[in-house]
């Protein structure tokens, strides 16, 4: 690798991650106005116009505020835990393909970080180490209800990855590969050979699966068990305080981030859009390959999106209810999604 | 046993169907109501610019009245020490001098009139106890203060403006 090589893989990797980080700050400030909206109120709007800097008073609120640890918690695991969670949290979006491949002066940049076969399996590797930081954090704090908390996260994390992994396995078997970079490739444009070239259309039961499991895996409501105030106390991050507390809520916002980004490249034809060949032909490759990346992160922010509306609109499943969605319908639907999937590859 | 009003209703259980069942239909429903909301006007009174009106027998801060002439009615009579439920009020009694016939109504008055207004509970009494019409809750809200003593409202907070000012 050239010394030029490595240097256009640091700025990815570091304007990734502020990406990221600054998504997922202006998420909270996007949940906190979209929650306003829905409940016919402003919102914050004091910090700044329209309240943006909210985030950042909110920042160092937090940063400001007491630490404690509690006197019989574990104190090394007790940093452990959130450190772990915003860690895993952050390394998923290193896979994701943010775009094609840019071209400055007859050299290839491409919009991602690292295009590994097995792309896939990380994200999914990487999300179920999440749920060590909620588990270690839970166990560290040495309270019974934030080890409750944790021992449903971790339940809930499991048994709802099964789905989710199952779900996979039926794009896999159209796909035929596990890279993410091609998984994006082949749904280029929009409408190919008579039929849409997007995942969706050839997998809407697989995305709904996918979708509803990326709910639970980034514990929001509906499947915001873990941290159920009114049951737990406060869940897992109970004894919590300052900005330890901080990078789990943090953690969270970077999850959403990062799922959505998932499901959008995985069965929303990630950079893909109508025309782009067009786009490329009249206005330039480069132009067509950021207008894909700009519109990647428009289905990225609807998602997440959906994500805020989603949580205004469904109330919290009871936990029995939880499991039970999760092993007896989602389990079997998705083994169902495989077998039809199969079939139909099969024999059409 | 015929019911009495005959208003009645038996309500019957029916099994749901399968689009019930299946959970979605009614989340995409939801979605919509919800969704509604999104676009109406919010409702947010904003606070310290914005006021609220309140009803006409909204109960605020206290005020001592003056009587027509501009002289403090209370006489210190405590009654409204005494009806207070949350023992909120203290004052102390004085007598009036020779030349401040022009402050006073009576020969005597509250010389230290106060008011604890973490204590206070708003509840009307001392209003009612009042013989000499002195004591009304016709104030705003009680404003917010960092600071415990600061809540002891004394007679530079309580009585009202003298009339010529």
């Amino acid at each position: 690798m050239e010394l030029t090589d490595i240097a256009i893989k640091f700025g990815l990797i570091i304007v990734i991650f502020l990406i990221s980080l600054v998504i997922a700050m202006y998420s909270t400030y996007a949940e906190r106005k979209i929650a306003a909206f829905f409940q016919d109120r402003i919102g914050p709007n004091r910090a700044g116009p329209w309240g943006i800097l909210q985030p950042l008073a909110d920042g160092g609120k937090m940063f400001l505020k007491e630490e404690i640890i509690p006197t019989n918690a574990t104190p090394f695991l007790f940093i452990v835990g959130p450190s772990l969670a915003i860690l895993t949290a952050c390394i998923g979006s290193a896979v994701i393909p943010w775009g094609q491949n840019l071209v400055v002066n007859g050299k290839s940049i491409p919009l991602q970080v690292t295009d590994i076969n097995v792309g896939i399996l990380y994200i999914f590797g990487v999300v179920s180490l999440g749920v060590y930081g909620v588990m270690i954090g839970g166990w560290a704090s040495n309270n019974k209800y934030s080890l409750l908390g944790a021992i449903r996260a971790a339940s809930q994390n499991i048994s709802y990855e099964i789905s989710m992994g199952l779900s996979i396995i039926a794009l896999l078997l159209v796909t035929g590969t596990l890279s993410l970079g091609e998984i994006a490739q082949q749904q280029h444009g929009f409408w190919a050979n008579g039929w849409f070239t997007w995942n969706f259309f050839k997998q809407p039961l697989g995305f709904l699966l996918f979708l509803v499991c990326a709910f639970a895996e980034t514990n929001r409501t509906p499947f915001d068990l873990p941290e159920c105030e009114t049951e737990l106390v406060g869940g897992y991050h109970t004894e919590y305080s300052s900005m330890k507390l901080g990078f789990y809520l943090f953690a969270e916002y970077i999850n959403m981030f990062v799922s959505s980004a998932v499901m959008a490249t995985l069965y929303w034809g990630g950079y893909n859009y109508p025309g782009m060949d067009w786009v490329a032909a009249n206005a330039g490759p480069n132009i067509s390959v950021i207008l894909g990346t700009v519109l990647l992160f428009g289905k990225v922010f609807m998602f997440i999106f959906f994500f805020m509306w989603i949580r205004w609109t469904i109330p919290r499943f009871r936990y029995d209810q939880l499991m039970d969605l999760g092993w007896k319908v989602l389990i079997p639907l998705a083994i169902a999604n495989i077998v039809i999937t199969g079939i139909v590859i099969t024999f059409l | 046993m015929e019911s009495l009003s005959n208003k009645k209703k038996v309500l019957e259980v029916k099994p749901l169907n399968f689009w019930e069942k299946a959970y979605l239909p009614a989340i995409a429903k939801g979605l919509s109501i919800t969704m509604k909301h999104f676009w109406k006007k919010p409702v947010t009174i904003q606070y310290p610019e914005q006021k609220r009106e309140f009803s006409e027998n909204f109960r605020g801060m206290h005020s001592l009245k003056r009587d027509e002439e501009g002289r403090e009615r209370c006489t210190a009579c405590g009654l409204c020490a005494l009806s207070c439920p949350a023992e909120a009020i203290t004052m102390t009694a004085g007598e009036r001098q020779k030349g401040e016939e022009n402050l006073y109504r009576e020969e005597k008055y509250a010389a230290v009139y106060e008011i604890n207004m973490l204590r206070c509970i708003f509840c009307g009494l001392c209003e009612e106890a009042c013989p000499k019409e002195a004591i009304y809750l016709d104030g705003d809200i009680v404003p917010s203060d960092y600071l415990r003593k600061d809540f002891i409202y004394g007679k530079d907070k309580l009585v009202e403006p003298p009339l010529n000012q």
